[in-house]
């Protein structure tokens, strides 16, 4: 039986209660929300409280209301005060919509006296006596900066291995981007890098950059007054919902038509189906991998049947032959429509052989994108994600997807656009990295080879997160334990003892690891020493949402213990470097890691961004509300900063750096399942292993594993399955099961599903239970670009559905009117 | 299509405020005394409505319900096997909200595979499951709430389980 919160009754809010502006920090959409502050023994009424409303009257559909969810009692200078953290009706990202996630905002923060969040962290800890004991911030920096300092003099700044957020909203924003980007990339240049969810310190669109297109150039309302919306292995509905609820359906209902480009059929398919009629809506349900080969179609047929806006292909785009040429930072040349069509040339029935989509579905979907319409250009936005992104063929595969936006003049135009739908807000301002190179260092084999000595992990844990997991794991925890015990072995000694027993582990092939988070996480187990940062709202933060949205989220609660924001813990390391080199002589060295006397989080946003962007300070932000500014910022005039509704409305290209202001076109050429080791993994598995998000804890789930909402309905990961494969193999409902390839294993719960092709398996990624990137092989583009989704694996029981499984509905997803 | 006719004429009454007595509709609706605060006690003091018989109930067909006042509609269902949570002889009778707990939409019952469906955002509950949000937006499960059955087969609704949607006590 389900999860109940037996909650009757909720605090009121009083008029007098605090506002604070709040822009949600799990997902890139960003929607605004308030949060009402008061005081523990003050309440609102019934008729006079903070919503101006009278409370004692049933609310109608979209009306005010706090769930349970967004209630908690939090610290606020040092008192505990009542929570309320509740959608902004003002807010034109969401308009007072609420995703599972953000109405959930409230109920996630840590809270001794509801109990959430216990497991948030709340003092350094550093490994003694075979455990991690709580201890000061300058004896946790002092070590990591004497480990640190030894082994970059001894060795070098190669011989530090940095796992590293990049992003906005929760862990990243642009306070604390600059503040690790500083201490990495300007104290230091550390090149042996990556990012949280790939395994490398690279773009995860290098070509659409390449072609002078910024990944995220449109509007969200960019969605309403178009006249199709082409969505490309992306789920919208479940991982950016309010864009979705918003947006999309609002274009959806002014007539727009919808092309869903994905093997799998999702909730977003069936909800665009239930707005705009089955018959406005076209899944073409591709061979996984074979994604570029569609494009190429639709950009041949496209062109072939003169639907190409002409003026902007001669104004906008680089008209003559070859602009940069294919190499080994390169997947592909870049240059001209002409020269790019050459090569990519593909008939439509061809891209129906090597799809397996039906040629008139093809067809049908280049009429949709760019048959003039009533004779006028039809307008097409087109959004791709991780199906692409982590998927066959990476450079390639989204340049083939930008040449069809850049041919039919849709980017930079209202109504367009060509972008990827995100992950994470964005939040990236750094000093450069180009001392990092491209290609990159693939980290992870780096480590697994015995590469690096040091570790520092920002925010990240690759035991749920990255792929070729299993060896990752094994090659990580064995490294760390040759360190743990090291520093058991001189637990007695001094601290200068200590340090010398480590870089003595470390030069035996050890690795000391020091981990940044919010809470002990997966990886944190194979930690020496553990630091405790605080999200956002425990702060002031800021972020840009997929619009380029820059909000400041405002701090209204107090730091969970002695936690502290990401940029300040950059800071105090640096000044730890600074002392600790000073004293091994080293002045020069010491000198590089000056600059960082910041007291807060506005000082390292001073620091940074402002700098760059000197009309933007916190002051002007707060003024601008949930609505905040879209960026790049242009100006501050009448008391308001100024944005851009779009990116390149004036045709000019530029994100690729050329003087020219031309974009260019991909010459994608098909190769079949690019990364080492596919199409083998293909020829020898009975199931195609698909990597999928679910609405639910979708970029929370690090907070939900104590949840008991969340962990009522999915208990263990869930791996959607087609009824008939399940009964081939005698398996029911709830069954646990196990992936098994020659990477590795991982486990979670049969979901079955309608829907599911046979074959293929969808299982949902970076659950704390069950981590898919276990069974993903180590294959990669040319720049280091892991392909996920892109993963074949045989299937067997484990055991019968436990009770929490057997308590689980395995129901349709899919909502039927 | 009995029950969605019956969720229209809910919806309608909802739309009005509450206003009793559907011509027309099969379903029994029931309007409960009207609560009185009381704030001296920890606990919400629900008020006891009769819903209905068991005697009128056939399976898989749900009755409009009102619960705990006129304008808190919910949907009483005989499920025909017992669940975890169900009252009556057969130990299957359920009742729930009908407002979805995001953002109050009046949802449709789908009796193919008993669930609660919401045209506002696409979300879904399992009736068999108390109430379990198969998928969507809401950060709770369906407000279910607490039924007994007198010797006569009276069914009285005496509690819910979960906030109902629009209002800051289930009994305002």
């Amino acid at each position: 039986m389900a999860y109940k919160r037996q909650i009757d009754r909720l605090p009121i809010p009083p008029k007098d209660a605090k506002v604070h502006n709040v822009t949600c920090h799990y997902c890139i959409v960003g929607c605004g929300y308030k949060a009402y502050t008061w005081d523990r023994n003050k309440q609102g009424t019934l008729k006079d409280n903070a919503f101006g409303i009278d409370l004692g009257e049933q609310q109608n559909a979209d009306g005010t209301w706090v769930a349970p969810s967004m209630y908690n009692m939090v610290k606020q200078d040092g008192k505990d005060v009542h929570l309320a953290v509740v959608p902004d009706q003002e807010c034109v990202v969401n308009s007072g919509l609420v995703s599972i996630r953000g109405g959930r905002m409230a109920e996630n923060r840590p809270s001794k006296v509801t109990g959430t969040q216990q497991q948030r962290l709340s003092d350094p800890l550093v490994w003694r006596n075979g455990t991690w004991q709580p201890t000061s911030w300058d004896d946790a920096l002092d070590l990591v900066a004497r480990v640190t300092a030894r082994i970059i003099t001894e060795g070098s700044e190669d011989d530090l291995l940095l796992s590293m957020f990049d992003h906005g909203g929760s862990a990243g924003g642009y306070e604390n981007t600059w503040g690790t980007g500083k201490l990495y990339f300007d104290s230091m240049k550390v090149k042996n890098a990556r990012i949280h969810n790939r395994p490398a310190y690279n773009s995860e669109v290098h070509s659409t950059r390449d072609m002078g297109v910024d990944e995220l150039q449109y509007q969200y309302s960019d969605y309403e007054v178009t006249d199709t919306i082409m969505i490309i292995g992306a789920n919208p509905l479940e991982t950016q919902t309010n864009l979705f609820l918003n947006h999309m359906r609002k274009g959806l209902e002014n007539g727009a038509k919808f092309i869903m480009v994905d093997p799998r059929r999702t909730v977003t398919v069936n909800a665009a189906e239930e707005v705009a009629g089955a018959e406005n809506v076209l899944h073409l349900a591709i061979d996984p991998g074979s994604d570029m080969v569609l494009f190429n179609a639709l950009f041949t047929h496209i062109v072939d049947q003169g639907w190409t806006d002409s003026d902007f292909i001669a104004n906008s785009t680089f008209a003559s032959g070859e602009a940069v040429a294919e190499d080994a930072a390169h997947p592909a040349g870049l240059g001209s429509l002409d020269y790019a069509l050459a090569t990519c040339r593909t008939s439509t029935a061809e891209a129906a052989e090597i799809c397996k989509v039906d040629e008139v579905d093809i067809i049908k979907a280049a009429e949709w994108i760019a048959k003039p319409k009533d004779g006028a250009r039809r307008k097409c936005v087109t959004a791709y994600e991780k199906g692409v992104i982590w998927g066959n063929d990476n450079y390639r595969t989204v340049g083939s997807i930008v040449n069809i936006a850049l041919a039919t003049g849709n980017i930079g135009r209202e109504g367009g656009g060509c972008c990827r739908l995100g992950g994470h807000q964005e939040g990236y301002y750094r000093p450069s990295d180009a001392h990092v190179g491209r290609p990159a260092t693939y980290v992870d084999q780096l480590l697994i080879s015995g590469g690096g000595k040091v570790q520092h992990i920002w925010a990240c844990d690759h035991y749920k997160t990255t792929l070729n997991a299993s060896q990752y794991k094994r090659a990580h925890r064995k490294r760390a334990e040759m360190v743990k015990d090291a520093m058991d072995a001189s637990a007695a000694g001094s601290r200068e003892q200590q340090v010398d027993a480590i870089v003595a582990a470390v030069n035996a092939g050890g690795l000391f690891v020091v981990d940044v988070d919010i809470h002990h996480s997966q990886i944190g187990q194979n930690a020496h020493v553990i630091l405790p940062a605080c999200e956002s709202n425990e702060m002031n933060l800021t972020s840009m949402n997929g619009e380029r949205r820059l909000r400041l989220s405002e701090k209204y609660m107090d730091r969970y213990g002695n936690s502290l924001p990401d940029c300040l813990i950059a800071a105090k390391l640096a000044q730890n470097m600074e002392r600790v080199l000073r004293e091994m002589g080293d002045d020069a060295y010491a000198d590089q890691f000056k600059g960082y006397d910041w007291e807060t989080e506005e000082d390292a946003f001073m620091d940074g961004y402002h700098q760059g962007n000197p009309d933007v300070t916190y002051e002007r932000l707060r003024a601008m509300g949930n609505n905040g500014v879209q960026e790049p910022v242009q100006g501050f005039e009448n008391g308001k900063l100024v944005g851009v509704e779009r990116l390149y409305m004036d045709g000019k290209f530029t994100r690729h750096g050329r003087d020219d202001g031309k974009a260019l076109f991909c010459a994608a050429s098909w190769r079949g399942l690019q990364a080492p080791g596919k199409e083998q993994e293909r020829a020898t598995h009975k199931f195609w292993i698909n990597n999928v998000r679910a609405n639910i804890f979708w970029q929370n789930q690090f907070l939900d594993k104590d949840n008991d909402f969340i962990q009522d309905r999915f208990p263990y990961p869930f791996i959607e399955m087609n009824a008939d494969d399940m009964a081939e193999m005698g398996l029911n409902a709830g069954d646990l099961i196990e992936i098994h390839n020659e990477n590795g294993t991982t486990q979670g719960m049969a979901y079955p599903t309608d829907t599911a092709a046979r074959g293929q398996v969808a299982m949902v990624f970076g659950s704390p239970t069950g981590s898919q990137g276990n069974v993903v092989n180590p294959g990669v583009n040319e720049l280091v670009l892991p392909d996920y989704k892109h993963t074949w694996g045989n299937i067997r029981k484990l055991a019968d559905a436990t009770p929490a499984a057997k308590a689980v509905s395995f129901k349709s997803k899919e909502y039927t009117g | 299509m009995r029950c969605k006719k019956m969720v229209d004429v809910g919806r309608r009454q909802f739309l009005r405020g509450g206003a009793l007595a559907a011509a027309g509709a099969a379903a029994a609706t029931v309007t409960t005394t009207p609560a009185q605060a009381t704030p001296a006690n920890a606990q919400v003091d629900y008020p006891s409505g009769k819903l209905a018989n068991v005697a009128d109930l056939a399976v898989n067909e749900p009755v409009d319900i009102e619960y705990p006042d006129a304008d808190s509609p919910g949907v009483l269902i005989k499920l025909g096997q017992a669940v975890d949570g169900g009252v009556g002889p057969d130990g299957d009778i359920v009742a729930y909200s009908v407002l979805c707990p995001h953002k109050g939409y009046y949802m449709s019952y789908k009796s193919e595979d008993r669930t609660m469906n919401c045209p506002g955002h696409f979300s879904r509950f399992d009736v068999e499951a108390g109430g379990q949000q198969v998928w969507g937006h809401a950060t709770q499960n369906l407000p279910q709430f607490t039924l007994r059955v007198d010797d006569n087969g009276d069914i009285f609704a005496e509690g819910a389980s979960d906030l109902i949607f629009g209002r800051p006590s289930n009994v305002l």
